[in-house]
């Protein structure tokens, strides 16, 4: 059930970026610290990209938009959970290895929560959860002093439904760029 | 404090009082099983002045106040057979039993020459044939500025409830709230207050910073909240004359959950940091800050009892969000599941339970609960006994009490996708009922008697 609706999650979040994003094990190539030139007749997509090809450039590397597209900006909880699942465990090795290569950047993580909750218990439980992600990056060897955290509750839903697939979507851990990016 | 005092000799007085009088006199029941509304003539205000439409827009805001309780049947007054009335000359009885009228409220309206209108009335016991005396008087008078003619009614329907049901006067009063505008994805959040009754709404700050959770002092001056201003979320005190918003305190993290103790002079509160949330006893005065809970699991919203010595707080140490209660004082208590422990888990039946806050009167805490994909308001006895529920929809949320502890102030959202509207409910469960507002609403708090 999570899985399958982490996929869409994942899947909502490339249709709001953009088609270029198709790379379902993108973890590789987090260790090229060049310019990604991805050229166009050598896809690195394993999926079909019929619909629209990925553009003759990628994102800049070390842009926002590679941090989006090439890492994950989000993990996604269970209902009233904060344990960080494989899954959300190699987005953030993901995370921590792009910040290696990105030393200036600075993060605010968000700890979020959906809406079948009150108010104050998921301020303190969107704390929580942004804490965890915190965490677990810091033992990835990412300096604490580049983290910053914040508890949203849920007051900053990303999806605006009232359903078990937008609560899914709206449980996650932010990371948000805050300084630092090559735009 | 003295205010304080004058209202707790009240609370003790009102019952003696009350079986005073003549078996015959009139006296509304509040928590009677079998409910019928006691029937209640508020005919149109004598008119000693000009302005005969603020006599009448008083006379319609003591009804809808009285109405609003659910406790009364407003008379229509097409059924009215004397139409003579006047507050200086006792009223026919056999007219008003004809109709059935159980009481029967005359007034007066004058405009006075310093520009000021005073408001006179008298409540009549139409079986018993006699005045109700209020106060050991038989009517009262009250004089203000005409804007502020709203409150003179809210008064009255004060006096008016207190003489027949015995309970603590709570229309003259405000409730603060949150209101909402724009999408889910990115909604706008202000401060907002109005009177008890929906009138007078005015927003307090400009919505660029999200604010939740407001709560007012027991001086109805000031409130507390929390707000995201620079970015982090923290406690702050609001003063409502002047605007001036104040940061509470220097703590690391983040701050929430904020809650004026009885009597005002501190605030609890919640810091979370590290993941770890732990609830604060600040002392306004000196600025100390107090931990009250020592625990890795969740630990937040307080509410502190009426003589301060507990508070109640979620905390879901067991697993689950539930409510607790702990000594002021960090003391170990002799908890309700039989044993001695710092904090006393009071809910043990199934579902989740947040948001407590403890009742004016003492016995009861009025909470959320979560099951089965539905939300409930309910209180429970602070020994976790006499659990019963009032209301129930898709979500309602974040209960407050009037100062009286006769009405819970909630915000609801009828079905998915709905937004957050305000609503009351009488502890009887009876009379669930729409708060007015002019956009989206949620966290109401309802203020102290006003002055």
């Amino acid at each position: 059930m999570k899985t399958t609706l982490k996929i869409t999650a994942a899947a909502a979040v490339v249709l709001a970026v953009g088609a270029c994003a198709s790379k379902p094990e993108p973890v590789e190539q987090v260790e090229e610290k060049a310019p990604v030139e991805v050229v166009d007749n050598t896809p690195t997509v394993t999926e079909p990209v019929d619909t629209k090809p990925v553009g003759p450039t990628g994102p800049v590397a070390g842009s926002l938009e590679d941090f989006r597209v090439n890492v994950g900006e989000r993990v996604y909880f269970d209902l009233n959970g904060y344990r960080l699942d494989s899954d959300d465990q190699e987005i953030l090795k993901r995370q921590a290895a792009w910040l290696e290569s990105y030393p200036a950047v600075r993060i605010l993580v968000a700890g979020n929560c959906d809406e079948r909750g009150t108010r104050e218990y998921n301020l303190a439980l969107g704390e929580r959860r942004a804490s965890i992600v915190k965490d677990y990056l810091v033992s990835l060897g990412v300096n604490p002093s580049r983290i910053d955290t914040i508890s949203y509750g849920k007051e900053r839903p990303i999806a605006a439904g009232s359903d078990e697939q937008a609560w899914a979507l709206n449980r996650n851990g932010f990371t948000q760029l805050v300084s630092g990016t090559t735009s | 404090m003295t205010r304080i005092l004058t209202m707790l000799m009240l609370a003790v007085f009102m019952p003696l009082s009350l079986a005073l009088p003549a078996a015959a006199q009139l006296q509304v029941r509040v928590d009677e099983g079998n409910f019928k509304p006691t029937p209640l003539a508020i005919p149109d205000f004598e008119v000693r002045g000009e302005n005969a439409e603020m006599a009448q827009n008083i006379a319609d805001v003591v009804r809808a106040d009285l109405e609003s309780t659910g406790l009364f049947d407003i008379q229509n007054p097409a059924s009215f057979i004397q139409k003579d009335l006047s507050i200086d000359v006792q009223p026919r009885f056999p007219d008003w039993r004809i109709i059935q009228t159980e009481g029967l409220v005359v007034g007066a309206y004058e405009e006075l020459p310093d520009g000021k209108i005073a408001v006179s009335f008298r409540l009549w016991d139409v079986y018993g044939g006699e005045v109700m005396r209020i106060n050991g008087q038989p009517g009262r008078r009250l004089t203000t500025t005409p804007d502020n003619w709203r409150r003179i009614a809210h008064k009255i329907a004060d006096s008016i409830y207190t003489r027949l049901t015995g309970e603590d006067p709570y229309f003259d009063t405000r409730i603060v709230y949150i209101a909402e505008t724009g999408p889910k994805t990115e909604r706008v959040k202000r401060l907002a207050i109005m009177d008890s009754d929906g009138a007078n709404q005015q927003y307090l700050t400009p919505g660029t910073n999200t604010v939740l959770t407001p709560r007012f002092s027991p001086s109805a001056q000031e409130i507390t909240y929390m707000s995201y201003e620079g970015g982090r979320p923290r406690v702050y005190l609001f003063n409502i004359e002047t605007g001036r918003q104040e940061l509470l305190g220097n703590f690391p993290g983040m701050t929430f959950a904020p809650r004026f103790s009885r009597d005002g002079q501190s605030v609890l509160l919640t810091q979370a940091q590290g993941g770890n949330s732990e609830i604060y006893l600040m002392n306004l005065r000196t600025r100390q800050s107090r931990r009250l809970t020592d625990h890795p699991a969740i630990d937040t919203s307080p509410s502190m009892s009426p003589d301060g010595r507990a508070i109640v707080f979620t905390s879901d140490r067991g697993g689950s969000p539930q409510l607790y209660i702990m000594n002021t004082d960090g003391s170990p208590r002799t908890c309700p599941s039989g044993g001695r422990d710092v904090a006393c888990r009071i809910t043990f039946n199934k579902g989740q339970y947040s948001t407590p806050v403890w009742s004016p009167r003492g016995d009861l805490v009025a909470f959320t609960k979560q099951l089965g994909g539905r939300f409930y308001i309910g209180v429970i006895g602070i020994d976790g006994k006499g659990e019963r529920l009032l209301t129930e929809s898709y979500l309602d949320e974040g209960p407050d009490w009037s100062p009286n502890g006769r009405v819970i102030v909630y915000f609801r959202e009828s079905r998915p996708g709905a937004g957050p509207q305000l609503w009351s409910v009488d502890l009887s469960g009876r009379n669930e009922r729409r708060v007015q507002t002019q956009t989206d609403a949620s966290d109401p708090a309802w203020s102290p008697l006003l002055e």
